[in-house]
């Protein structure tokens, strides 16, 4: 009957102490003590990148920590298996909801826990049905039990997450980006949500990129950046410039290779671009020699407006001109014959054909290029290939090894060579440094370099804030579709960057 | 190493049957007769299995080429004795087998178009016009055949001793190998179906390839219906009935990937040599053909549990 003890562990719902992880070369998590209080709403907010999914993933059981330990209401526990962080209380709300599509609210908030009917291997719906219904009753939420899933609002989908969570006696509820797919009247319904969730004593770890939301919302905040927690406190204590400082602020040491190159004339112009992808409207130029980097949170639009100027998302307005001609283009064929490349953002589902030889990804587009429109000659191919490589400094065992042989950082370099062999004009290189290690990524800087050193147009799409300021001329901003942002560079920091991706304007 | 093991498996398969049924069978099964025998058998299977091979290459299925041949022989017949009658001349006769080729060739075009431009699985595509060719061939003529009993070239025909279809075949096979290794057409088959998405994300015209390489398995198809009807100097509505599973399975057997980007035209050819031989085998040593069934069978799991090892034990040698 210790008061203090009795206290702490019934204040606290959940302590993570000294947890760590490494994928590989990337180490995405290093020491973080996290300590969440019951019945708060609890922030966890950084950069892309910063750990937040990771870390809430181990808490869920998804991936096991290489070091720490995770105390729930006390009791250490350590989950090998979502079941079992399930079983203890934890639910996480993914961004992509997981439900079951074809069934009913009901036969979802039951799923794998279905009451017995009367005879054997049957299920008493009509018990599933009335118990969803109280639960929904208890805590205001207005849904029908009855309703088919994929007939719902994304906001409706949530709240059947959140009775699912609710039916399994779930004291800690994760959501991760609750938001970042709700209309303005959804999202509000959603904040009385968690409030009423929070009246009940029930426990909210809440993962947003909006930050005006989680001023709003949150009792406390724990700030995730490179991997550690740096800052935990109380959220009244801070405002908004105050935590993206925290997000952002680290030093920029001399890790990026320098460029002396002065910018000609606009070699691409890009005028009102829109995309029924998710573009509304982006406006443009980039000269020869420049690398002009492109800021926005996940779901801006960045990645789509790389999609609309390369052909694969229909255009449904803007005109692009290259070199003072207006393009055409509906195809990435036709794009890359108007040379223009785009290293995706997934190298593995769009850029490589992982199972064939390194040659044969790096001549893909360029076979008639290089004088092979008909028939392939081999040897030519491999001398061709060779050259390139030795280029971008390509590290393997041969031209014919196959890509998913190499690591991260040379698949990379498979796709640059293949966009250098193109003699491209205009390069949109989207997340060319994801999970990829501190070496290879300083290769693919100078690589950037070179390029423009050679007079190329490069539009450099990253997440990473310090390798955008480090390593561009200008900072276009995306959100929500739109680009807020035509920054120099050298007149702008992370704070303003960070500002303007998150932060509507008044 | 592994890969060397990995591609000379089926090979080595092959040799060891041969082998055995020498030692067991010297008289019966190691003479040039028997040989060219199991040759023109093959040769109809193979033809369509160097059009399979692409198709699987491309991450793709083609059920519907049994039908597919026994619609050709139809209406290949069909128009020889519509142009020839009872008695047709040689032109005639030429004119029967373009209109087979051309009809295999439409058929291959049909499959491809709507597995691109309706997006649909080739799997279902494919199941859905077997039927409806087989279905044309039993609406044709009442279920009954066309007989061509002056159709005898493709079939029983030779140059310099070689039976006609024999030639035809390995004519094929030179130019599929040949095609597959130093061509565009050829390489974009292999990206298509290693990683569609990213084929079209470098600028393959995804669509126009697969299009073509349906069409060219319905070419080859075709050729395959008129040597077989010539052969039989008939043409069944029944031919060709099951015919896509050996088909597909002389193809897997040969080492191809049916999740796409991996296969070789030799490999194809050596799982349909492998299974013919076994056929023939049986049949010398007197295995009744229902036994066959069984036999054929195990050696498709058979061969490909042990690529299947032969991968995996690749993958530990890597990350160990």
């Amino acid at each position: 009957m210790d008061p203090v003890t009795n206290a702490s562990s019934e204040t606290v719902a959940l302590r993570m102490t000294g947890i760590s992880k490494r994928f590989g070369p990337v180490q995405a998590l290093l020491d973080v003590n996290l300590t969440v209080r019951t019945g708060t709403v609890h922030a966890l907010v950084g950069e892309n990148g910063a750990g937040k999914s990771t870390l809430m993933k181990i808490l869920a059981g998804v991936h096991q920590p290489d070091g720490g330990a995770i105390e729930i209401r006390g009791n250490v526990r350590a989950f090998q298996r979502p079941a079992e962080a399930l079983a203890a209380g934890i639910s996480m709300i993914y961004q992509e909801l997981d439900l079951a599509e074809d069934l009913t609210v009901a036969a979802n908030v039951f799923l794998g826990m279905e009451p017995r009917g009367k005879l054997p291997c049957t299920v008493d719906h009509r018990q599933a049905e009335r118990r969803t219904a109280e639960l929904a009753r208890q805590y205001d939420f207005d849904i029908d039990a009855n309703a088919v899933v994929g007939d719902l609002s994304t906001g409706d989908c949530q709240i059947v997450e959140i009775l699912k969570a609710l039916m399994r006696h779930s004291s800690i509820i994760v959501m991760d980006e609750p938001t970042s797919s709700l209309s303005e009247s959804e999202a509000t319904r959603l904040f009385e949500v968690v409030r009423a969730l929070r009246r009940r004593g029930i426990t909210i770890i809440y993962i947003s990129h909006r930050l005006e939301e989680i001023v709003d919302l949150a009792d406390e905040i724990s700030i995730l950046r490179d991997g550690q927690l740096v800052h935990t406190d109380v959220m009244a204590r801070l405002d908004i410039p105050q935590i993206v400082h925290h997000m952002v602020g680290r030093q920029l040491k001399d890790f990026f290779p320098a460029r002396d190159v002065t910018p000609g004339e606009t070699l691409v112009s890009v005028r009102d671009l829109a995309s029924d992808n998710g573009v509304r409207q982006a406006t443009f130029e980039i000269r020869r020699g420049e690398i002009v980097g492109m800021a926005g949170l996940v779901g801006a639009g960045r990645t789509q407006v790389a999609r609309a100027l390369f052909g694969l998302d229909p255009k449904t307005s803007g005109t692009v001109v290259l070199e003072g001609r207006s393009l055409r283009i509906e195809t990435p064929a036709q794009a890359i014959a108007e040379r223009i490349a785009y290293l995706t953002e997934d190298r593995k589902r769009t850029g490589l054909c992982l199972g064939l030889a390194c040659s044969w990804n790096i001549t893909l587009p360029n076979l008639e290029a290089i004088g092979m429109k008909h028939w392939i000659r081999p040897a030519r191919e491999t001398r061709i290939v060779e050259q390139i490589a030795q280029r971008v400094s390509m590290r393997w065992a041969g031209p014919q090894m196959p890509v998913d042989s190499l690591s991260g950082g040379n698949q990379q370099k498979v796709l640059i060579a293949r966009w250098v062999l193109a003699e491209s004009k205009f390069l949109i290189f989207d997340e060319p440094t994801r999970g990829i290690d501190v070496g290879a990524k300083k290769e693919v800087y100078t690589l950037l370099n070179q390029l423009a050193e050679q007079g190329k147009a490069i539009l450099f799409i990253s997440s990473e804030l310090p390798e955008l300021l480090g390593m561009t001329d200008r900072i276009l901003v995306m959100r929500r579709g739109r680009l807020v942002g035509d920054l120099v560079t050298k007149d702008t920091d992370q704070e303003q960057v960070m500002h303007l991706a998150a932060v509507e304007s008044n | 190493m592994n890969k060397l093991i990995r591609q000379f498996l089926p090979f080595a398969t092959l040799t060891l049957i041969v082998c055995v049924l020498s030692a067991l069978e010297p008289d019966k099964f190691l003479n040039t007769e028997n040989f060219l025998n199991v040759l023109r058998r093959a040769s109809v299977n193979g033809i369509i299995g160097v059009g399979m091979t692409a198709v699987i290459i491309s991450a793709g299925i083609d059920l519907s080429v049994g039908s597919m041949l026994a619609l050709c022989g139809m209406l290949g017949a069909f128009a020889i004795i519509k142009v020839g009658g009872s008695e047709p001349t040689p032109m005639a006769m030429a004119l029967g087998t373009l209109v087979g080729l051309l009809m295999g060739t439409l058929c291959g075009l049909f499959n491809g178009v709507l597995i691109t431009k309706l997006k649909l699985p080739p799997f279902i595509v494919t199941l859905g016009s077997m039927g409806i060719f087989r279905g044309i061939c039993y609406v044709m003529n009442d279920g009954q055949p066309y007989n061509v009993p002056s159709y005898r070239y493709l079939g029983s025909g030779d140059v310099a001793g070689i039976p006609i279809s024999i030639v035809i075949f390995v004519v094929i096979v030179a130019v599929a190998i040949f095609a597959l290794r130093y061509t565009r057409f050829g390489r974009y088959i292999y990206a298509v179906g290693s990683n569609r998405e990213a084929a079209f994300h470098a600028g393959v015209n995804v669509d126009r390839v697969l299009i073509w390489i349906y069409t060219l398995t319905g070419l080859m198809t075709g050729i395959a219906a008129m040597i077989a009807t010539s052969r039989t100097i008939s043409a069944q509505p029944t031919a060709g009935q099951m015919l896509e599973l050996d088909i597909i399975a002389a193809v897997v057997i040969g080492g191809a990937s049916l999740s796409g980007g991996r296969g070789t035209i030799t490999g194809t050819i050596i799982g349909t040599l492998l299974i013919y031989f076994l056929r023939n085998g049986c049949t010398l040593l007197g295995v009744s053909t229902n036994v066959q069934f069984i036999v054929i069978g195990a050696i498709i799991i058979i061969a490909v549990a042990l690529d299947q090892l032969a991968r995996s034990q690749a993958s530990v040698t890597k990350t160990g």
